[in-house]
């Protein structure tokens, strides 16, 4: 017998490599397939879209069942995982779809430039807007920012560049981490109970509401600071030091503009966060239906209270306002949704060119 | 005007880990000493410990003496930052700031101490210091862009640039080239051929051909075993020790020998 290099594979060899593939095509036609009898079993009228959905997922599971006779059991685990998890993320989006459109199909018809620019004064039924409230939700948590932003973020320089692992820096860590949990109505009542050393009982001034907010926004803020301070590469500091800077220079002009657009990322959605926030600022806020510029005295109306009181005290007849309640909160809604488009081309505005 | 440095007797730590022990040495001005030794043994320590950058680590600190030019750079009343201004230092992975653009960067030791300059003072400063980093004709058309673009060579040689832009008596470096190709490598080995008319160098180097062809002295560090401190064993003018070294340690590692 002579041995020879073989030149041709072995036709079983062949076959082991290339055999049980399912065709490429087929997951996309068994998705296909399954939504157009969902549609049709809906149609035709026997199912209930619920009951359709339910049956069009059952019909996706050919796939991994195809996938066990033809390919075996590695890819058939694959097609198993993938289904699922893709499963998972169509549920998740289910309440963020639902919620979208529910807020949108009663809100919509409500935006109009009436309801932007008239407050509830002297209304009455319908009409009026919430201009009021949009001044009072722009004023409260524009306060809050101010409030929180430096305290947050000298907290998480302080963390990061000078306490490095100290009893105080872990003690600081530590309330922070507790000041994340407190409820925000106990941030509104610290507030209240602040506010009514200086100016007695039954107190209601903005800057009271942005106080509380801050209160919920500080650990947040401390939180993503100190996080994108931590992702500065130390080598940034030692070329500073051994340029002879001081470690105050470095901190400002190194340290800062190399973080800057995940620190201002975190406190926009830091505001994101705290915007939407009722129960402090129904405390200490209180409600009105008048415009107030001015955060230091009288109540001033945000964007969710007046949501709140729309829906739960609509009056007679109670249509136009539960329709002004649901119009607000569309507009909240958008305000998080711009905030969260400012911080995504801030982050792409700010971040070290170069890399890219 | 560049100056040399005495060291008698320094001891360094970390926490109350003794790292470098009883290191004594004269580093001769303009001229380029090398530090060679195993990984381990404290030469970046040491190094980073002539200019008080070993500082910034939490809980190191020295004792013994560092004498510039008679002057003890760890006496109380010495200024580690003014110490930084007087002996720079260059990294073993080139480290340019991603936020300040070429220019910027060169000029960053004069930028980030807000210092006032004239426009054109700023601009003789970064042409001065890019040619002397051998970086001015790749870079000069596009100094305003950033200078993490540049390739990793490039970067390292802007670093340097950036260290004598703000004229430092002694230079430090810490494997400038460990990062690089040999064509990079050898940019920056003519580099410091030149730069040594002017400035006293200080060169860690892994590279024992590197240590052979760019120093006038060479420093073997050694150390006895895991957890021991690290000790410099000899030191002296490059030829000698590499041709005829006093201690067999030294000699079994310049060959390859270990063990």
């Amino acid at each position: 017998m002579t041995t020879t290099l073989q030149r041709t594979p072995e036709p079983d060899l062949q076959r082991e490599l290339q055999e049980h593939q399912l065709p490429t095509y087929l997951p996309k036609a068994i998705l296909v397939g399954a939504v157009l009898a969902g549609v049709a079993l809906t149609v035709a009228g026997p199912l209930s879209i619920a009951q359709a959905v339910i049956v069009a997922w059952l019909l996706t599971w050919a796939l991994p069942i195809a996938s066990r006779v033809v390919e075996g059991g590695r890819k058939a685990a694959d097609r198993t995982v993938t289904l699922l998890v893709a499963s998972a993320f169509g549920l998740a989006l289910i309440p963020l779809g639902s919620i979208l459109a529910l807020v949108i199909s009663r809100g919509g018809p409500q935006l109009n430039a009436e309801f932007f620019t008239y407050s509830m004064r002297n209304v009455v039924g319908e009409g009026g807007g919430i201009y009021h409230a949009l001044v009072g939700t722009l004023l409260i948590t524009a306060a809050a920012t101010v409030i929180s932003v430096p305290i947050g973020l000298f907290t998480a320089i302080y963390l990061v560049e000078y306490g490095a692992g100290n009893r105080l820096s872990r003690w600081i860590t530590f309330l922070v981490d507790v000041m994340t949990g407190i409820p925000s109505i106990v941030a509104g009542l610290f507030a209240y109970a602040l506010f009514v050393i200086f100016f007695g009982e039954g107190v209601r001034v903005g800057i009271g509401g942005a106080v509380a907010l801050a209160v919920l926004m500080v650990p947040i803020v401390v939180r993503a600071c100190e996080e994108m301070l931590k992702l500065v590469p130390n080598e940034l500091r030692e070329a500073a030091f051994a340029l002879g800077v001081p470690k105050w220079r470095t901190v400002v002009k190194v340290v800062l503009p190399t973080a800057i657009s995940g620190i201002v990322t975190g406190v926009t959605l830091a505001i994101a966060r705290v915007i939407g926030e009722t129960a402090p600022l129904l405390i200490i806020a209180g409600l009105t239906d008048s415009v107030n510029f001015n955060l230091f005295s009288e109540r001033m109306t945000t964007l969710p209270v007046f949501t709140y009181f729309s829906v739960k005290f609509p009056g007679v007849p109670p249509e136009a306002s539960i329709d002004r309640g649901w119009g607000a909160a569309l507009v909240l809604i958008i305000i998080v949704m711009l905030l969260n488009l400012v911080a995504r081309a801030v982050s792409y505005f700010f971040s070290p060119k170069g890399e890219r | 005007m560049a100056k040399s440095i005495d060291v008698s007797d320094l001891n360094i730590y970390y926490g109350d880990f003794l790292a470098v022990e009883g290191v004594n040495i004269t580093i001769p001005a303009k001229s380029v000493t090398a530090f060679i030794g195993p990984s381990g043994c404290g030469k970046s320590t040491f190094l980073r410990s002539l200019n008080r950058m070993h500082e910034v680590i939490k809980g190191a600190h020295v004792d013994g003496k560092v004498l510039v030019d008679g002057t003890d750079l760890y006496a109380a009343d010495m200024d580690p930052v003014n110490v930084r201004r007087l002996i720079g230092m260059v990294f073993q992975r080139p480290n340019p700031f991603p936020t300040m653009s070429i220019y910027d960067n060169v000029l960053a030791g004069q930028k980030l101490n807000s210092k006032k300059m004239k426009k054109s003072e700023a601009d003789d400063t970064v042409e001065r210091a890019l040619r002397q980093a051998g970086l001015w004709a790749e870079v000069k058309d596009r100094l305003n862009r950033p200078g993490s673009g540049l390739s990793g060579g490039q970067q390292q040689r802007l670093c340097i640039a950036r260290a004598v832009a703000v004229q430092p008596e002694i230079l430090l470096m810490d494997e400038p080239c460990s990062a690089l190709d040999p064509i990079s490598t050898s940019v920056i080995e003519d580099l410091i051929h030149e730069l040594k008319t002017e400035y006293t160098i200080v060169i860690v180097t892994h590279n024992m051909q590197q240590a052979a062809r760019v120093s006038d002295d060479t420093a073997f560090f050694n150390l006895a075993g895991v957890g021991q401190p690290g000790k410099l064993v000899e030191s002296g003018r490059t030829e000698k020790i590499f041709s005829n070294p006093d201690n067999p340690a030294t000699e079994a590692y310049i060959q390859g020998r270990f063990g």
